[in-house]
């Protein structure tokens, strides 16, 4: 009765509502799980226009840590996977999750930290060395903490210089839990160091008066590899789509792409794309 | 302090540029942002009204249940939508996650508790006065409900406002279902975030202050607009 | 405006041929207890067709409380109310109104006011406007009609409280103290509205505690004291020899204290 205007007026509404949420039916996309790194440093942004323009597929990248993105791919939200972990993509694809891991491109880790060098590291070539130097001072080192590929490479290193920096943490350790922009505003905050993917830290904006202090070792080396979610463990991948993405990133002209991103021109990635490198 | 002004400045600059980008990603925010509180108050305003209204059993219950789900952080929301959406979860097949409709929902969820329980209160004061007029007169529950909600139009228009505060303003819960993927699920939010990550304080301010000066646009029109009607309405 | 203080005088008693009939409306031994309180007690009481009865007593005596039991808005804990001889119902409700002390008016046109009262009643269309029309007219608030109904004077919103619930044509309305909170004018207005319903047969429940009130509009008088009947019968004869100590005190305009109080000094435990 009363009620029958306001009835039809919602129930309208309710359809456009409904209506204007279903124009987004456009499948010609693929979605890339990947990692802080590449995307604050600005890689897909220059990568991912030369890839559309060449082949009409859209990439939609979702930047979180390694942990995080092998966990979405698992649940199979994503259809490629691009991160920077070996050992941890390797047992993705042994687990059939993923199909056969290619190499893309490398950059390195580097140890940033304050002027004043307290933990007097700065210029340091061997890392393991510094590392020490940091535990015996006790000088403050902010780690990602979040299951990252970072954050699996640091650890890495700390077993290598034989130290359990993790029950220092709350002390001089200090586990930050977050992405590593966020990690570096932190660090750069309570005069930390600092361990930071090269691209990352190039393309970061709030260095403030920050310098890498240790650089060079090839114990910090970064690889990163790509894997095609595997369509039998989820079978709306978009296979097709994704491969095509991987090779063409293996190809010329993507390894090309990749090593003609610069920032202050410097390079921030380097292509060593082999196909089934793992 | 000059960083400060520089981000004020750096602010107007954007908008003045109106830069496409920018303006996609405004865009995307408001209709994101729209929406889940329009299906909000949708839910929000009858389920509230109801509770305000009528006495039936766990109607104490209810009042508690909304009143604490208040509280509920985003970021639980995110995950608890991002699980339901994902592939492997029991909605996955629907294809929402990392769409604009993930993150529709995901701000529902955190707004319709707001909504109702202040809708709730907002009516319980209405039907307090209402009550027996409408007993006398005979008026059916339904009429009941709708004649409440409408004569608490005014005091309701805040409370929408109030859960647009909230959802424009959210982080945690869009990130996650939405991936912040840019051109597809970037919003104002999510780019503030993600511009912090890269160190772009000023940007991220900027880009925070034209945030506050969209809220402030949103809120002063629905005011403005509550103040004539009211005064057409009472004066 | 009439001055009804010398119409009634000469009002005759229209009901009077009908004492034989069903009463309309009945209340049988009804109690009501709230909270470990009892209220009401062993009230018993008819109202004749087309008659108007007048509540009256003092304040706290539980008027409003009866008149809410007899609309069906509350239950008595103890007896039943009975419409034309049945259980009061959802359809005999609706052939009831009710006028509140503080007139409830929707937040919206006065017009609006009168359109949903006449919408729940399921009327709709060129038969509903023209209803209203007629009845703001008959209220004098036709001047008033887009007006909202909140931002009238008391008066007038109280008019339209009683022009809404006649709108809806019942047979019998309640009116709780309609004129407390109004002017001698605004009064004699409600008054006169009251009146012409009850000249057209609708059957008038009034409470109130003015006893020039209680002259102009009472044909039926009940007389509550502390949650009994303290006295019924016709208005005109409790008025002049009221038989029981409560009204007689009531009319002179006095307090009563109890059974055995005269004045506050025989109150128990006075210290005047």
């Amino acid at each position: 009765m009363i009620t029958r205007p306001i009835l039809a007026f919602v129930f309208s509404a309710l359809l456009s509502a409904v209506a204007s949420q279903s124009a987004s039916a456009d499948e010609n996309f693929i979605i890339v799980q990947s990692t802080t790194s590449t995307q604050n440093s600005g890689l897909f942004d220059d990568l991912l226009p030369k890839f559309q323009e060449k082949s009409g597929i859209e990439v939609r990248v979702v930047a979180v840590g390694t942990g995080q993105a092998i966990k979405n791919a698992t649940n199979g939200d994503g259809d490629v996977l691009l991160v920077h972990s070996r050992s941890s993509e390797e047992k993705f694809v042994t687990d059939g999750l993923g199909i056969s891991r290619s190499d893309v491109m490398y950059n390195d880790f580097v140890i940033v930290g304050p002027p004043s060098d307290p933990a007097e590291i700065a210029g340091t070539k061997n890392v393991v060395a510094a590392l020490q130097k940091i535990a015996e001072t006790e000088a403050i080192f902010a780690s990602r903490g979040d299951d990252s590929g970072t954050h699996k490479a640091e650890l890495r290193l700390w077993k290598a210089a034989d130290i359990d920096a993790v029950s220092a943490s709350g002390k001089w350790y200090r586990e930050t839990g977050s992405g590593m922009g966020a990690t570096l505003n932190t660090g750069t905050g309570m005069g930390a160091y600092v361990m930071t993917d090269r691209a990352t830290w190039i393309a970061f904006g709030n260095k403030g008066d920050y310098q890498i202090a240790v650089e060079g070792d090839t114990r910090l080396f970064n690889q990163y590899g790509v894997i095609l979610v595997n369509p039998e463990a989820h079978p709306h991948v978009k296979a097709t789509m994704g491969q095509s993405f991987i090779d063409w990133l293996l190809s010329k002209e993507g390894q090309a792409a990749i090593a003609s991103f610069r920032i202050d021109d410097q390079q921030l990635f380097f292509p060593n794309g082999s196909k089934g490198s793992s | 302090m000059s960083s400060f002004w520089d981000a004020l400045a750096g602010s107007f600059g954007l908008v003045i540029a109106l830069d496409p980008d920018l303006m996609e990603i405004i865009g995307l925010s408001m209709r994101v942002t729209l929406t889940a509180v329009f299906l909000a108050c949708l839910i929000g305003l009858p389920l509230g009204a109801a509770a305000g209204t009528f006495r039936f059993p766990g109607r104490t219950l209810l009042s508690v249940v909304l009143n604490a789900l208040m509280g509920l952080p985003p970021v639980v929301v995110g995950l608890f939508v991002y699980l339901l959406l994902s592939a492997s979860g029991p909605l996955g097949p629907l294809r929402l996650l990392y769409t604009p409709t993930a993150m529709i929902i995901a701000q529902m969820v955190i707004v319709t508790p707001i909504v109702a329980a202040l809708t709730r209160q907002v009516v319980e004061d209405f039907n307090s006065e209402y009550a027996e007029q409408f007993a006398s007169m005979g008026v059916g529950p339904l009429d009941r409900l709708m004649s409440l909600l409408w004569d608490g139009r005014y005091s309701l228009l805040t409370v929408a406002l109030a859960g647009f505060g909230r959802a424009v303003a959210e982080v945690g819960a869009v990130i996650i279902v939405g991936g912040n993927i840019n051109h597809v699920t970037r919003v104002m939010t999510t780019t503030i975030a993600l511009e912090t990550s890269k160190g772009n304080l000023q940007l991220a301010m900027a880009l925070g202050i034209v945030l506050l000066t969209i809220a402030f646009v949103v809120n002063a029109c629905v005011m403005g607009l509550r103040a004539t009607a009211v005064r057409s309405a009472y004066a | 405006m009439r001055d009804f203080a010398f119409d009634m005088a000469t009002g005759p008693s229209v009901g009077r041929q009908r004492d034989e009939q069903q009463p309309l409306l009945e209340a049988c031994n009804i109690g009501f207890t709230a909270r470990g309180e009892q209220l009401l007690h062993n009230v018993d009481i008819a109202i004749r067709q087309g008659s108007r009865t007048l509540i009256v007593g003092p304040n706290g005596a539980g008027k409003s409380l009866l008149l809410r039991l007899l609309h069906g808005l509350l239950q008595p804990s103890d007896g039943k109310v009975l419409w034309q001889g049945n259980a009061l119902n959802a359809k005999a409700q609706r052939a009831q109104a009710m006028v509140f002390q503080r007139p409830v008016l929707l937040r919206r046109s006065v017009f609006a006011n009168m359109k949903f009262a006449l919408s729940v009643r399921g009327l709709r269309g060129q038969k509903r406007s023209d209803k209203i029309l007629s009845a703001l007219a008959s209220a004098g608030l036709s001047h008033l009609s887009n007006r909202p109904a909140r931002v009238l004077s008391g008066g007038e919103q109280q008019r339209l409280a009683v022009v809404r619930a006649l709108a809806c044509d019942p047979e019998l309305l309640f009116l709780d103290e309609p004129t407390a909170n109004l002017d001698p004018a605004s009064t004699a207005a409600i008054e006169e509205l009251v009146r012409d319903a009850s000249a057209r047969g609708v059957t008038i429940v009034l409470v109130t505690h003015d006893v020039g009130q209680a002259r102009r509009l009472g044909e039926d008088l009940v007389f509550l004291q502390d949650g009994h009947v303290a006295e019924s019968g016709p208005a005109q004869k409790i008025l002049t020899e009221p038989q029981s100590e409560p009204a007689r005190a009531w009319r002179e305009g006095r307090i009563y204290l109890g059974p055995n109080t005269q004045s506050l000094c025989d109150f128990p435990g006075s210290k005047l």
